[in-house]
């Protein structure tokens, strides 16, 4: 152990929200001047922890130690006068106020208390930005108007402007272009040089290959490996961490099927600009497919768009061999497409509204005559529909928000089956439902693939893709780079070609 | 340089239960709630104005009166609930109502007689509320902004037209239905509008699919529109439906008054979205209650009765009026966090 002690040290963090535990007793060591970087899958626990560290969470139980000071970081405030800054993915900077006016918001430089002092404001933002490499940024633009890249920037001389020692970066390159990321990089360099640590997070190996110091990986909420050399740990190393399971999911078995016949769905040269390239696919009858990448790989706008919720650039959509009008989300419920979104709350569920209503919002028109709703019938089928899917608490009029994650996927789910829906387009259908809920989930989608739907299903957990589809493709950067039978594949393959881009050896 | 690898430990626990939803009370239930503590404010005014003034309030001519006054912008906040309930507004209702009534009234109009007035009047509402479903529906306009244009500018066409006259009704048989004669049981026909308006309004809204899809988008107009529900065109009915009330509303006008005035409906907006809010309705959208905003509008209207009874000045009217609505939302929040 090092004489001196570590400039932050968290032992034991754990922080549960209702339903999941996103921390489980989490370690971190960050050194003064070094570069650490997290690595995790999507829901591993990386957002959460470097939440707790700016102060935003508050951990269940854990120590942190900064300098060697045990400390408390009731705020962001308080963790902000540590010298804590972080810059997130979503940056938060006020689109309407100008550079100057964001980088000093909330220690604005006043004379007499309270007078805004301008142009001091302006002078030492300027500084901060010719220090940062981007002297072109005018001070006085407002935020809206710059560029992603420019306001990441500004974020980050907003972190500068403070006495700061350690800075959280969070997938800080995903909006840059390859010289801007080269610009981060200097700047991280330079920051490290006057001893500042960095808490690097991305999903790009190669990234934390250049510039990373240690790495910690997290996963499931735990430090699987703390410290570990960033530049020397083999790449197979490292994923095996990121994927080694110690929660056993039940896939279903996979019936051996020939699905040689006419494709039920038949997505030809799809695309939209910016956000994925011209893409094929068909999904048949029974089968299962699935589109594995991470998030920004543009998984779940192909779903949108296959079902007309965003407008193709290019290509065509058909069902049974007819095709879709484009953009009709009205269109694609018709042909008999189905979606159950990633964001079940904000895009799929009326959150105030029953079960039943929820079930028959998309079948309005089987239960009513000239507009009339026939109530009973609509209860009858939508009860018949949940209990098909064992759907509980086994009540049709309970609240939809008072039900678990996992059976709201089901209600989602029974609402397709209720309008007679013959693919679905699965977004995530896991996220949010616990480990136990997950494998009955998985038995529903497989049973309702065995009686003839097709169903395309997206998520960024690799080993439930591969566990559910019978043939898979893998997204990098809303490119296809790879399709196979499932059974063909295997979790570090997959892992491998979505952050690479291709399979390490 | 410290590095250790930790072994995964065997959790089964990685997920804290998942409490089962709680005992439940009804939807029903908690609406009934809410029903009951506006009938109990409506039957303590009552009280207090059988006290104060027990002659002349329970008088049944006071009664024909106060209900006469509740229909005309009872009228309107059936339309403005749906609105909404929509998770929508509509500004527009006072100056609709307005411009409906005088051009029912121009002398032109009144050639036609009784069913060209009120033909007029609702074709008006209607091309009105056609204007603001398109603006917002199809146009993209926030609902504020396109229907506070609409007051603004139907307002002034209502001026336009008036000049600032009144134009007094001449057509036989308006005038007749706001005589005591023609009250069948001692009903006025001005108020038996307004019951059949409620229970079609009160139908739509809880028994077909027209209901269905205007709940479902004030609740969540993307995941309407994921589930295949034409949220815009909805949008435009819904609009149109504000619009066809401030007809029908602006027609009660013209028999009450038996005039049409451009400053007809002034302030109809604030009284119609006050009431429905307090009847229960959700601002936000998602959740409505016709049954609720009428309860609103009998509400407002005997405060303002008991208050001319006693002959409390309008200032002092408007000061409870504010206090009451915002009582009613700090009940409704209450209510809402203990079920």
């Amino acid at each position: 152990m090092a004489p001196e002690p570590p400039l932050l040290s968290m032992s034991g963090i754990t922080k549960s929200f209702p339903g999941v535990r996103a921390l489980d007793g989490v370690d971190l060591d960050v050194q003064a001047g070094e570069v650490h970087c997290l690595l995790g899958q999507n829901g591993a626990g990386k957002s959460t922890l470097i939440k707790v560290l700016a102060g935003a969470h508050q951990p269940d139980t854990g120590t942190i130690h900064w300098r060697g000071e045990p400390v408390t970081l009731r705020s962001p405030i308080a963790a902000m006068r540590l010298g804590i800054a972080t810059i997130y993915q979503e940056l938060d900077l006020v689109e309407h106020l100008s550079v100057a006016e964001n980088v000093h918001l909330g220690h604005e430089p006043t004379a007499a208390g309270f007078v805004v002092r301008r142009r001091a404001a302006r002078e030492s933002t300027a500084a901060l930005l010719r220090r940062l490499g981007h002297p072109e940024i005018d001070p006085g633009r407002l935020v809206g108007k710059l560029s992603a890249a420019q306001q990441q920037i500004v974020s980050m001389a907003r972190a500068l402007s403070h006495d700061v020692r350690l800075i959280v970066m969070d997938e800080p390159s995903a909006a840059l272009d390859p010289d801007e990321v080269d610009n981060l990089f200097r700047i991280v360099g330079d920051l490290t040089s006057d001893e500042v640590a960095v808490v690097y997070i991305s999903h790009r190996l190669e990234e934390i290959r250049r510039i990373g110091d240690r790495v910690t990986v997290l996963k499931d909420g735990r430090a699987v490996a703390g410290g570990l050399p960033a530049k020397t740990t083999p790449t197979r190393e490292v994923v095996a961490l990121m994927t080694g399971r110690n929660v056993e999911y039940a896939f279903p078995d996979r019936p051996s099927r020939d699905v040689s016949g006419n494709p039920l769905l038949e997505v030809r040269g799809l695309s939209r600009e910016g956000e994925f390239e011209p893409l094929d696919l068909t999904v048949h009858p029974g089968e299962i497919v699935g589109l594995a990448g991470l998030v920004g790989s543009g998984r779940s706008e192909i779903l949108e768009t296959v079902y007309g919720a965003r407008r193709p650039g290019s290509g065509q959509v058909r069902v049974d061999g007819r095709l879709l009008k484009p953009g009709s989300v009205r269109a694609a419920v018709r042909a008999g497409l189905g979606l159950a979104p990633e964001e079940r709350k904000a895009q799929a569920l009326l959150m105030l509204e029953s079960v039943t209503r929820n079930v028959s919002v998309s079948s309005m028109s089987r239960f009513s005559r000239g507009g009339w709703m026939d109530r009973g019938a609509e209860l009858t089928a939508a009860r018949a529909a949940t209990r098909e899917l064992s759907l509980r608490p086994d009540n049709p009029s309970a609240p939809v928000r008072t039900l678990s994650g996992g059976n709201q996927q089901k209600a989602v789910l029974a609402r397709w089956l209720l309008r007679g829906c013959r693919v679905l387009l699965l977004d995530e259908p896991t996220r949010g439902v616990d480990v136990g809920a997950r494998a009955e989930l998985y038995a529903v989608i497989r049973r309702l693939a065995d009686e003839g739907l097709g169903v395309l299903l997206v998520s960024s957990e690799v080993p439930e893709v591969l566990g559910l589809a019978d043939r898979v493709l893998v997204l990098r950067e809303g490119r296809v780079v790879h399709e196979a039978p499932a059974r063909e594949l295997d979790e570090h393959r997959v892992l491998d070609l979505v952050m690479e881009g291709s399979p390490a050896s | 340089m410290t590095q250790h690898v930790s072994p995964p430990r065997d959790g089964t626990d990685k997920t804290a239960p998942v409490s089962e939803p709680p005992a439940w009370r009804g939807v029903l239930a908690r609406s009934d709630v809410r029903t009951l503590s506006l009938l109990g404010v409506l039957a303590a005014l009552i009280l207090i104005g059988g006290i104060t003034k027990p002659d002349e309030f329970l008088d049944t001519r006071n009664l024909q009166l106060v209900l006469t006054q509740a229909s005309v912008i009872g009228v309107v906040t059936v339309g403005m609930t749906f609105v909404i309930t929509s998770g929508g507004i509509d500004l527009s209702v006072g100056a609709i109502v307005a411009l409906a009534s005088v051009w029912a009234t121009t002398v032109a109009t009144q050639e036609y007689g009784f069913a060209g007035i009120l033909f007029t009047a609702v074709i008006v509402g209607v091309g009105c509320g056609l204007v603001n479903g398109l603006l917002i529906a199809y146009g993209g306009m926030v609902p504020f902004i396109a229907t506070l244009a609409m007051l603004a500018s139907a307002r002034g066409l209502a001026l336009q037209i008036t000049d600032g006259n009144t134009q007094i009704v001449t057509v036989e048989g308006i005038l007749d239905l706001g005589e005591r004669d023609s009250y069948v049981l001692g009903v006025p026909p001005l108020v038996m509008v307004f019951a059949v308006v409620t229970i079609i309004g009160w139908l739509i809204l809880n028994r077909t699919t027209f209901g269905r899809r205007t709940v479902a988008v004030g609740g969540n107009a993307e995941a309407a529109r994921l589930a295949g529900i034409d949220v815009r065109r909805q949008r435009l009915y819904l609009y149109l439906l504000s619009g066809l009330c401030c007809g029908i509303a602006a027609f009660l006008l013209i028999i009450l008054s038996g005039s049409g005035q451009n400053t007809n409906g002034n302030l109809y907006e604030l009284d119609a979205i006050a009431a429905a809010i307090i009847g229960g309705t959700l601002l936000s959208g998602g959740r409505g209650t016709i049954t609720g905003s009428v309860l609103g509008v009998l509400i407002f209207t005997t405060i303002t009765n008991i208050f001319a009874l006693n002959n409390l000045q309008s200032d002092v009217q408007q000061i409870a009026k504010g206090a009451i609505i915002v009582a009613a939302v700090l009940v409704q929040r209450r209510t809402a966090s203990t079920t």
